[in-house]
């Protein structure tokens, strides 16, 4: 299956909550989805496309935070990024966890760094703040004139 | 001969106190160990608890977190105890001084007696510090 | 009742956010559960990267790990190509490969040394180290420092490897090629490792997808992954190797990984020098003017596995966004399903197998009593113990 064929089989499955679908080049892409569907889309892409999750990315732009989801399909290079726009004054998002137990620690650092709230995490301690900041203070949040 | 200079007179026991460093200068520290500097010819073993040591060698920057621990570790150790800094980080804070939770360079935690610039040292530089430290 | 024990180890461990302080909960000798605690090495390193410029980030991320410290301008300069559409000459790709093999062999003798010393063999700990002094002697002699080597910037390398250094790194690899043997040898061959490292610390394909696992953790296990050759970069495509996996996924079977993927390395190193020599001297850059708006994902295979760089570009002299992975970060978790059922003293051997950079327990355990007043180990007990282990089935032989 090569890239293209992916991305029709995404688009073509899920047709309105994935909102762009933008390929950079043959080994690079992005597709921007609904955060409501994210959980759906992502097993979709981990269990019957057989990615391999990568890593998470949280960011916090004018648009809201906008978290990419760093997927690779490992034996034809593609690096696929799930990319969901959350509204900053609700940021809220489901858990990847219970799909994938390696989404655990990130999702536990994006709520620490952006305060973020990751819905039925199954373990939502503390990772990294301990001691170096305190609760509430979110210190990768920016601020925009 | 002074209480101090009795103390340090015969073999040192080294503790490596880790902060948040890259690695580096820990694995120097760890080289000097090894079979071409071979720092156990002076006597000198990295043991496994402060309580046992006669020199702190700390590295890194020193984050918030790590900050209470240091100062743990520090009141643990039997005085006299001799403080090294090595590494730019243990220094002055090296490339990390800008990081948001820096607790600021050892000798602002504790008193340091000696240190060790370099990123990271070289063991010869190590080795050449503390043997400086002990002629002192 | 089995009296519980709580078992710190670490908390230092320094590899980018990630040192931490396992909690081992045992009963008995049988380990029951983990926990960590991380945050002791957090350096916001990914919001200092966004004050600098890009050939300052440089100098920061290869700080993010001292073994590691070519992958992570690797990914970092893969990430800023890709924005910017740069491409590199060849002399540069050969460069860099060479400096990342080689940065590879000396990283994989530290590990079997240390892995050497949780199993109470000195002897391998010293051999390992002392014959990783000579692949250092390179990295000073090509760079000017033994760690930390800034070879690596947006569009080429800093330094050149000249022609005339050429044969000092040939002896070299000859060298540690030989005592590459004898470390093979006394590894694959010995019945008490063998007794300590087989079926210890199993994980399965799925653990390893689960989990996210990277690089000689995963291919131990079966899962064939391996960046240089599925996302081509540098001068990989140009040269002949292959990917080394096992089937096992126990301890020895990362071991064995590791110790094979050595001669992979010495053999790129041989093929990129040949290549280099084709190459004009001198010819290691290429003009960059400007950055443009955009993103990129770069990844690099360090020692440890992947390492993945994500930089957002705004078209300012600086990264925007600059998210980094490394390879401990999804490699270390697999421990709760690797240490889990398993006696206290192979625990150790089982968190030194994914080469978590620098083993914790070597570190110190803070001897903070817990509240509930169980018994603490210190990291030398865990070694002492682990090391006793092996005596007595050296003595059984």
């Amino acid at each position: 299956m090569n890239t293209d064929e992916i991305l029709k089989n995404i688009k073509d499955k899920f047709g309105s909550d994935v909102l762009e679908v933008f390929k950079k080049w043959e080994t690079r892409a992005n597709i921007t989805i609904k955060p409501v569907s994210l959980v759906q889309i992502a097993e979709y892409v981990f269990k019957d496309l057989e990615f391999r999750f990568i890593i998470a990315t949280a960011n916090h732009t004018k648009k809201g935070f906008e978290i990419l989801y760093h997927f690779s399909k490992d034996n034809i290079g593609l690096i696929a990024n799930l990319h969901v726009i959350l509204p900053v004054e609700k940021p809220e998002i489901e858990s990847l966890t219970c799909l994938l137990s390696g989404a655990n620690w990130i999702e536990r650092e994006m709520h620490e760094l952006y305060g973020i709230v990751f819905l039925n995490h199954p373990e939502p301690e503390k990772l990294i703040s301990e001691g170096n900041w305190a609760e509430g203070v979110y210190p990768y949040r920016r601020e925009f004139k | 001969m002074g209480f101090k200079e009795f103390c340090f007179k015969k073999s040192l026991w080294l503790f490596h106190f880790a902060g948040a460093s890259c690695n580096n200068c820990d694995i120097e520290i760890l080289d000097c160990l090894t079979p071409r500097y071979d720092v156990e010819r002076f006597g000198m073993v990295l043991v496994g608890s402060v309580r046992h040591a006669d020199v702190l060698l700390v590295n890194g920057s020193i984050n918030q977190r790590d900050k209470s621990r240091l100062l743990e570790i520090y009141e643990q150790a039997p005085k006299p105890l001799v403080v090294v800094a090595i590494g730019a980080c243990g220094c002055t804070g090296g490339i990390f001084a800008e990081g948001d939770t820096f607790a600021g360079p050892v000798d602002k935690i504790i008193p340091v007696d000696a240190y060790i610039p370099g990123c990271p040292p070289k063991p010869e530089a190590i080795l050449a510090g503390i043997v400086k430290l002990l002629n002192k | 009742m089995v009296k519980k024990t709580l078992i710190p180890i670490g908390p230092y461990h320094p590899l980018q956010e990630e040192p931490e302080l396992f909690k081992l909960y045992c009963e008995g000798e049988i380990v029951k559960d983990i926990k960590w605690e991380t945050g002791y090495n957090h350096r916001g390193i990914e919001k200092l990267s966004e004050k600098k410029t890009y050939d300052q980030s440089f100098f920061l991320v290869e700080r993010i790990c001292g073994i590691c410290s070519t992958s992570h301008p690797f990914a970092f300069a893969n990430a800023v190509e890709e924005i910017g559409n740069i491409e590199i000459t060849n002399r540069a790709k050969y460069i860099r490969s060479i400096i990342g093999e080689l940065e590879r062999v000396h990283s994989h003798l530290l590990w079997v040394g240390l892995a050497g010393h949780f199993l109470g063999y000195n002897t391998v700990f010293m051999w390992a180290w002392k014959y990783r002094e000579p692949v250092l002697d390179l990295f000073e002699m090509i760079s000017g420092n033994r760690n930390s080597y800034a070879m690596f910037k947006v569009g080429g390398v800093r330094r050149d490897i000249e022609n005339n250094k050429i044969p000092q790194i040939l002896k070299v690899l000859d060298l540690v090629k030989k005592k590459t043997d004898m470390l093979v040898g006394a590894v694959m061959d010995d019945p008490v490792i063998h007794a300590r490292t087989k079926g210890v610390g199993i994980l399965t394909k799925q653990d390893i997808i689960d989990y996210a696992a990277v690089g000689p953790t995963a291919r131990a296990s079966g899962v064939d992954i391996d960046v240089r050759r599925d996302d081509p970069y540098a001068a990989y495509p140009l040269v002949n190797w292959k990917v080394i996996t096992a089937e096992k996924g126990d301890v020895f079977a990362k071991a064995e990984v590791r110790l094979l993927e050595m001669y992979e390395s010495i053999s790129i190193i041989e093929q990129c020098i040949e290549g280099l020599k084709k190459e004009k001297e001198g010819d290691i850059n290429v003009k960059v003017k400007e950055i443009p708006e955009g993103w990129g994902t770069g990844h690099a295979e360090a020692p440890r596995g992947e390492v993945f760089h994500y930089v957002l570009s705004d078209g300012s002299n600086s990264p925007a966004r600059h998210k980094i992975r490394a390879p401990s970060y999804t490699n270390i978790a697999t421990f709760k399903k690797s240490c889990i059922g398993q006696t206290i003293s192979d625990a150790t051997i089982s968190l030194a197998a994914v080469d978590p950079c620098y083993c914790c327990t070597e570190r110190m355990a803070v001897a903070y009593d817990s509240k509930t007043g169980d018994r603490i180990l210190n990291g030398n007990e865990l070694i002492a113990l682990s090391a006793k282990k092996t005596q007595n089935i050296k003595n059984q032989f």
